[in-house]
């Protein structure tokens, strides 16, 4: 049956119920440009989204060389054809005018075009000068989580091997530094646990900090169908989050807690399930260190002990508790309100040490995703550009380092390992201290997307920084560098990425990219080239020329680890669906869970990480590891509270939280270019409590000031169901759609969240904290008949249904979906 | 007055002094935002050892002030924390400062060994207990010092 749906208005579209056990229903999703008849499309070109961590598998429409339309690929494991509103539209963006056509270089102060020879000599050029001057040292590379698998692996090896410099991160660092921080403290490796199929198995879901329905919208929609499809006591929900979001209005049990408490909270519930002995003791016993010291820390961390922190009832947390602990599967999903929260890897490993104590891992429905923000986030830890060796090889372990060398063909003291890969906000450390002189940023746009954004654009200014941009539009980063590289994009080169659940997909090349654009692969691959890098035996270091080759180079470096590649091909990834590693010879057909039978790669020998301080961030050293863990089972690592570092004050009353939107991705150089999506949520602004804005005689609506000690933000507000204290702003919105540029002034005023959010990392897993800092709220002018441009079918949706005009997106978001 | 009494009067010293040096740390290195907000939260927790270590003296009667022996205590001539503007490299002065509180809280480390070790030897299982709880909180202040020096030391090191 098909059925057309506004999936602006109805972002999760029609129900395809299904009990507990079941096969979730195919349904498969189309959108094409409308006079395009489905008969006339002559080509479908297999690929996955990009604009978010699910992976969803669709099949891009052409006609006469151009994108026309996209539709949800039935075969596959990850969507069964469902597709979310921007898997549907977002393709749209390709086509924008001002896409980047031609490299531009910067003469007399202002970005000129130029050909490629001129912009890659002038990097190759300075990238030597450097080195010769100032060392390895002076050059960093900032990636994102949108390349492919191929392209970042290529950076990896030229970036640690060829120039040989341990400053190599990506914007990863923003969204899921925690997620793998977490699972190595955890299970000593990095990896995904569970798999999106325990949707379908589990009988409670506890999702923390992770507003799934926005973030992942279509798992939501597998999570809506299981609700629909069963009796009330077959699914029950837990949502942790201060937000009145989709998820939180279907819970069972709704948390909403003060900002910056997570680990009291959890450690509470913790408390809970031993004290009722909620426990496995033969999985304790069995496959963990620890669980003394966790007992022990959690034993005065009574319901009404984490009441006082974390501003809840304690019978609400007792009621959470019991039901995690009357879970029969139980899944727990982690995202940015724990990621980007204080103390944000101790509280994400104390929900692996909940699944850990109750043995709720590696079966259908029992297990933990602890989820990524990106597309390819997840590739690019793999491949080692976030800040870890390629493999999830131990940087500390010289064996681990000397088999890389052996892969790439080098000697192993060309690799840097003589301490933690340098992550993304030490990188700008270096660069505003004037110690990195060059910093090669692809596929990301810090300018709005890092905190404190004064800072950063000072950093980014500097005349002694050299900045090259790789990017697909003029970005505000892209405004403030001294070489552009106009990047392809998605739909436009070919190459393999990893969703959050391990499954990799294999996105094919349907259009020619605009211009002169180039794949990441072949720019950095020019630039090997150029820089002439050699292996040990003089021969070139990068022995690969296109995809399906760099691929091949990646497996012989995943062979062996844990993200073993080396049973999967290009072919075998062409025409069905995705497939999640490790896919090797014993699994051809890859592994839907990890830790079925315990625990694999904990062991000293085999581990990424022998463990940091969850306070300090501090490594463990490899004999500290070995006496702890010396046969390699999970770790049950324990974290006391510690208070947030920025509080609120009489002068910054409130504190202040950003995110994300379900119609956005990242800072909208796509999704801002999408015309469904941006008149979703055309600009930003400001979620307040009903009782917070009558308590300043604030409406929907006005024109409001956030203010912090780092800076201003003006946006209208709408005021929500949010949780008293607290204000919300998302993150999405910049300046390249403004009069200013690349920052506010003149008429703009600030418009990035982050001109307001602090810089403060967790400290082990490195990762920015925007959900900490205090902030003030101030009338700049009444609303005068507009409303907040938030969409009222998300988290922000007014505290008075029908108060405000009602999202929708007309005919021009009418999208098929086709069910049996 | 006894060597228990000396021990806890020196050690309540040395977490105090400790505490006083991490908040100037955090304070004088304000845009190393991660030596900034751990220092903090290190800072706390030699408070906290010096607030016990006070209610264990004040159950003995021991005195804690004035400054205790110069044999125990850290040396009381340390140079007094100066802003960084007034030096050339703060990076090098970032791990001086790094290696100054790193011998500070090894000297805190050394004296809750000797306050451990005397309380077996006299059985006294309060005192024990004391150290059992602090004792590795600075063991994990000195591992801290020692890694973000090791961290930070190529790059500044390499660039002066």
């Amino acid at each position: 049956m098909d059925v057309s749906v506004d999936r602006i208005a109805r972002p999760w579209g029609t129900r395809t119920p299904y009990g507990r056990h079941e096969a979730w229903p195919v349904r498969v999703d189309t959108y094409l440009e409308a006079g395009v008849d489905p008969g006339l499309v002559q080509r479908w070109v297999q690929t996955a989204s990009l604009l978010h961590s699910d992976g969803d598998a669709m099949d891009i429409a052409v006609v006469d060389g151009r994108m026309v339309g996209v539709r949800g690929r039935a075969q596959d494991r990850v969507n069964h054809g469902r597709l979310g509103p921007k898997d549907l539209f977002a393709w749209q963006a390709n086509a924008s005018p001002d896409r980047l056509t031609r490299p531009l270089a910067r003469q007399d102060g202002r970005l000129a075009e130029c050909g490629w020879d001129t912009a890659m000599e002038r990097i190759v050029t300075r990238s030597r000068d450097l080195l010769r001057e100032r060392g390895p040292g002076s050059i960093g590379f900032y990636t994102s989580g949108q390349l492919f698998l191929e392209e970042y692996y290529t950076l990896a090896v030229l970036a640690r091997a060829g120039i040989g410099t341990n400053h190599l991160d990506g914007n990863t660092r923003l969204c899921t530094a925690t997620a793998a921080e977490a699972l190595k403290e955890s299970f000593g490796c990095d990896g995904q646990p569970g798999s999106f199929d325990d949707i379908d198995d589990a009988d409670v879901i506890a999702l923390f900090g992770h507003n799934i329905a926005e973030t992942q919208p279509v798992q939501w929609m597998r999570v809506l169908d299981r609700l629909e499809g069963g009796g009330p006591s077959e699914l029950r929900l837990l949502c942790v989050d201060p937000r009145p979001t989709p998820v939180a209005r279907r819970a069972t049990v709704h948390l909403a807690p003060r900002g910056g408490t997570n680990v009291a909270l959890l450690n509470a519930l913790l408390h809970e399930i031993i004290r009722t002995d909620r426990v496995d003791h033969d999985y304790i016993e069995a496959h963990t260190v620890g669980y003394e010291e966790l007992a022990s820390q959690v034993q005065k961390c009574t319901p009404e002990w984490a009441a006082g922190i974390c501003d809840l009832p304690a019978a609400r947390i007792a009621e959470a508790a019991e039901l995690l602990g009357s879970a029969d599967r139980l899944l727990s999903t982690v995202l940015q309100g724990v990621y980007q929260s204080h103390q944000a890897t101790a509280a994400a490993v104390q929900i692996n040490n909940l699944h850990l104590i109750r043995g709720m891992l590696g079966r259908p429905g029992a297990g933990v995703l602890q989820m990524n923000g990106q597309p390819t986030a997840q590739n690019t830890r793999e491949c080692g550009a976030n800040g870890d060796l390629p493999g999830f090889r131990n940087w500390q372990n010289d064996d681990h380092v000397t088999d890389l060398a052996r892969v790439w063909n080098v000697d192993p003291k060309t690799i840097p390992h003589y301490a933690p890969p340098t992550h993304a906000m030490q990188m700008f450390r270096y660069a505003e201290q004037g110690s990195i002189r060059m910093l090669w940023i692809s596929g990301t746009n810090p300018a709005v997307s890092l905190p404190e954004l004064s800072r950063i654009r000072s950093i980014l200014e500097q005349e002694r920084l050299f900045v090259v941009v790789q990017d697909l539009f003029l970005t505000e980063t892209a405004q403030l560098a001294d070489v552009v590289l106009p990047a392809a994009t998605w739909g436009e080169k070919t190459g393999t990425f990893t969703n959050a659940d391990r499954t990799v997909h294999l996105s094919d090349k349907a259009v020619d990219p605009p211009g002169e654009a180039r794949p990441d692969l072949d720019i950095l691959l020019d630039y090997a080239t150029r820089m002439d890098f050699r292996d040990k035996d003089d021969g070139p270091l990068i022995t690969w020329h296109d995809p399906e080759s760099a691929f091949e180079a990646w497996k012989r470096c995943s062979a062996g680890r844990p993200c073993d590649y080396t049973g999967l091909t290009y072919d075998k990834l062409r025409g069905g669906s995705g497939i999640q590693w490790p896919c090797d010879e014993q699994a051809s057909d890859g592994t839907p869970r990890l830790y079925t039978d315990g625990v694999d790669w904990a062991h000293p020998d085999l581990c990424e990480s022998y463990g940091k301080d969850l306070a300090t961030g501090a490594p463990d050293e490899a004999v500290d590891y070995r006496a702890l863990n010396p046969d390699g089972r999970a770790v049950l690592k324990a974290a006391a509270y510690l208070p947030p570092h920025e509080e609120p004050t009489g002068e910054y009353p409130f504190q202040l939280v950003t995110g994300r939107t379900l119609y956005h991705f990242h800072t909208r150089t796509k999704t801002g270019r999408t015309p469904q999506l941006n008149a979703a949520a055309p600009d930003v602004w400001v979620e307040a409590s009903v009782s917070d804005a009558a308590g300043l005689g604030l409406h929907e609506g006005d024109l409001v000031d956030v203010t912090t000690p780092r800076g201003t933000v003006r946006a209208r507000l709408r005021v929500t169901d949010i949780r008293t204290g607290l204000l919300f702003l998302p993150f999405h919105y910049g300046y390249w759609d403004t009069g200013a540029g690349c920052g506010p002034g003149g008429d703009t005023p600030g418009r990035a969240a982050n001109e307001a959010t602090i810089t403060d990392w967790d400290p082990a897993s490195k990762q920015p904290l925007f959900k900490t800092g205090a902030a003030a709220l101030h009338l700049a002018a009444r609303a005068d008949g507009h409303h907040a441009p938030a969409p009222t079918t998300t988290a922000s949706a007014p505290a008075r249904t029908g108060s405000v005009p009602a999202t929708t997106g007309g005919r021009d978001a009418l999208v098929t979906e086709a069910t049996e | 007055m006894n060597g228990v009494a000396l021990t806890l009067r020196a050690l309540h010293h040395g977490e105090e002094h400790l505490a006083d040096r991490l908040t100037t740390m955090a304070e004088r290195h304000r845009t190393e935002h991660e030596v900034h907000h751990v220092a903090t939260d290190l800072a706390r927790w030699s408070r906290e050892h010096a607030e016990r270590l006070a209610e264990t003296a004040r159950e003995r009667d021991a005195d804690l002030a004035p400054a205790p022996d110069p044999d125990l205590a850290p040396d009381p001539d340390d140079p007094p924390a100066r802003p960084t503007e007034r030096r050339p490299e703060p990076g090098v002065l970032l791990l001086r400062d790094l290696r100054e509180l790193h011998l500070a809280a090894t000297e805190n480390s050394l004296l809750w060994e000797m306050l451990a070790q005397v309380a077996q030897a006299t059985d006294d299982d309060e005192l024990l207990t004391l150290a059992s709880a602090c004792h590795p909180r600075t063991l994990r202040q000195m591992r801290w010092t020692n890694s973000m020096i090791k961290t930070l030391s190529p790059q500044i090191l390499s660039s002066v």
